[in-house]
């Protein structure tokens, strides 16, 4: 456990400031709805009926008069985008890391399993994650307890639920494609969850590109849908965590025979 | 005696340059073993292959008897200090030393305070905050805190001011004393004839020289300096180890009763014979 103790020190920084941040932008969000609720109720039709922008960003399915609506939108929105850069920079650094630096050399030098590191290393993305989400989760709920809303249980849950998925997705693909890069690639990670982002909003326009909510996670943590399904797609959900669980076996196949730079 | 390294017929590329091919060659227990040879001749390739950073294309190696596919279990019982000493930077220099011990499963804290003191080495500073011979001290610290039973050290003093070097060799004696084995890589020839008892000398990724330091620096050839000249007559059959304006110096290991026909005959104003040092001998493995 001394490399995950490591690196969750090393990563408490960063950690706290996205969570923070993160964190802050969604109760800011939560503190102003009481104001906005009033407005929204007449802008909802406006929002409802903007065509492929409604589309895309699943405005055509969710009332932005109703709380879960709004926050389905607005902090879904901050949770997805910087949810997932999160997930995918402290992924795609967490092997790489060690060669651009040049300390992997030092690691590995210790009596220390490579497959004890790739494991120890995982384990250190996926408790930020877990952590991140459960802070952001409680500090959504007791926001909205504080402006004296009640919180649809189910769809609150499943929204952060399918967040949570989502972040783990992106963050365990990055994290099986941080094996085979020999710099830092943090350009990379974001640029993976750029795409998944624009794929999801690019799905929802048409239906000759619905293919593509096969190929991110936003489309199953899409608030829309959960909010209207109240549940996730598990068809979506399995296979994303299909694609996670390859890339971290080919990132540890690779880890563990890979020549290490000097 | 019991054999600490075994590498037989090692090979390693890198795409099409081969680094080392077909190296062999032993260190025995208690030994203190130089590896030495020019930039790129494949001195770091065979010591990353021995612990298991890089992969061998084909050959064996042994470390302790064990095979290099088995390293986690000999790294327990090896200090490593690599050339380029690097680590994590935002890390304080004593949180990086007990974190090295603590990826070892042990408390090393007392020898490790011992070992701060010989060297000098303040713990409390930012490990991005030291110079290039001080971040070497924490890596001796890290490869020595543990007291291996193998030392391998890629160029150690490197970096190093000449009075921590000799204080870093009076460790290693120490502990060579003590039973461990020392193995490591130099350019400082000088070092070398001082500290070692046996050394491989290696050249474009081949092994030129395997033998007791005593018996590499052995040469019949003498250092022949000669002044008013800068030519050498053919009939020496050898090169200038040194040309200046108004002298020429070489190696000479011919008859002696040619070379003062020929010095005889020539317009010199001067001359020095002298034994090689180390340097000159090591030089002509390396050409």
């Amino acid at each position: 456990m001394v490399v995950l103790l490591k690196e969750l020190k090393k990563g408490a920084k960063g950690f706290l400031i996205w969570t923070l941040a993160i964190t802050f932008m969604l109760v800011v969000c939560i503190v102003i709805y009481p104001e906005m609720k009033g407005e929204m109720e007449g802008m909802s039709d406006i929002f409802s009926n903007m065509g492929a922008f409604s589309d895309a960003f699943g405005m055509d399915q969710l009332n932005f008069g109703t709380l879960i609506g709004y926050y389905g939108i607005e902090c879904g929105n901050m949770l997805g985008m910087g949810g997932g850069f999160f997930a995918a920079i402290i992924g795609i650094a967490m092997l790489s890391k060690e060669e651009k630096d040049h300390t992997a050399e030092f690691l590995l030098t210790h009596p220390v399993k490579r497959s004890s590191v790739v494991l120890q290393k995982l384990m250190a993305v996926v408790v930020q994650l877990v952590v991140f989400n459960a802070f952001v989760t409680a500090m959504g709920f007791l926001s909205i307890k504080l402006v004296g809303e009640s919180v649809p249980a189910k769809e609150f849950l499943l929204i952060h639920l399918g967040y949570f998925i989502l972040q783990i997705e992106i963050a365990l693909i990055c994290f099986g494609i941080s094996a085979f890069l020999k710099r830092g690639g943090i350009a990379v990670g974001i640029g993976i969850a750029v795409f998944m982002y624009f794929a999801n909003l690019i799905s929802n326009i048409t239906e000759k590109t619905e293919f593509l909510k096969y190929v991110t996670p936003f489309a199953y943590a899409d608030p829309s849908s959960i909010v209207k399904d109240k549940s996730l797609d598990m068809t979506l959900v399995l296979l994303g965590m299909g694609c996670a669980v390859v890339a971290v076996i080919a990132g540890f196949i690779k880890y563990t025979k890979k020549d290490i730079s000097s | 005696m019991e054999k600490i390294i075994e590498i037989k017929n090692l090979c390693k590329s890198y795409g099409k340059v081969k680094a080392v091919e077909n190296i062999s060659f032993e260190v025995n227990e208690g030994d203190f073993f130089a590896f030495i040879g020019p930039n790129g001749a494949g001195k770091s390739t065979t010591i990353r292959t021995l612990l298991g950073l890089i992969k061998a294309d084909s050959g064996e190696a042994k470390v302790m008897g064990l095979p290099l596919e088995k390293s986690v279990e000999y790294l327990k019982k090896i200090g490593y200090l690599p050339s380029e000493a690097v680590f994590y930077n935002n890390m304080k220099v004593g949180e990086l030393i007990s974190y090295s011990a603590k990826l070892r499963g042990l408390d090393c804290s007392e020898e490790a305070k011992k070992l701060c003191e010989i060297l000098e080495l303040d713990t409390k500073k930012r490990i991005d905050q030291l110079s290039l011979g001080n971040r070497k001290k924490v890596g001796i610290v890290c490869a020595m805190q543990h007291k291996p039973e193998l030392y391998i050290m890629d160029e150690p003093t490197s970096g190093l001011d000449p009075l921590m070097q000799k204080e870093f060799f009076k460790l290693l004696h120490s502990r060579q004393k003590e039973g461990a084995t020392v193995f490591f890589s130099s350019h400082v020839l000088s070092e070398v004839q001082n500290n070692c008892s046996k050394a491989a000398i290696i050249r474009q990724g081949k092994i030129v020289a395997v033998d007791s330091i005593d018996n590499l620096s052995k040469t019949n050839a003498k250092k022949i300096t000669l002044y008013g000249v800068n030519t050498l007559p053919e009939s020496f059959g050898c090169k200038p180890s040194s040309v200046g304006e108004n002298s020429i110096s070489f190696f000479y290991n011919g008859k002696v009763k040619t070379l003062i026909r020929e010095l005889s005959e020539m317009d010199i104003t001067d001359l020095t014979i002298t034994e090689p040092d180390l340097d000159e001998v090591f030089m002509h493995y390396y050409e």
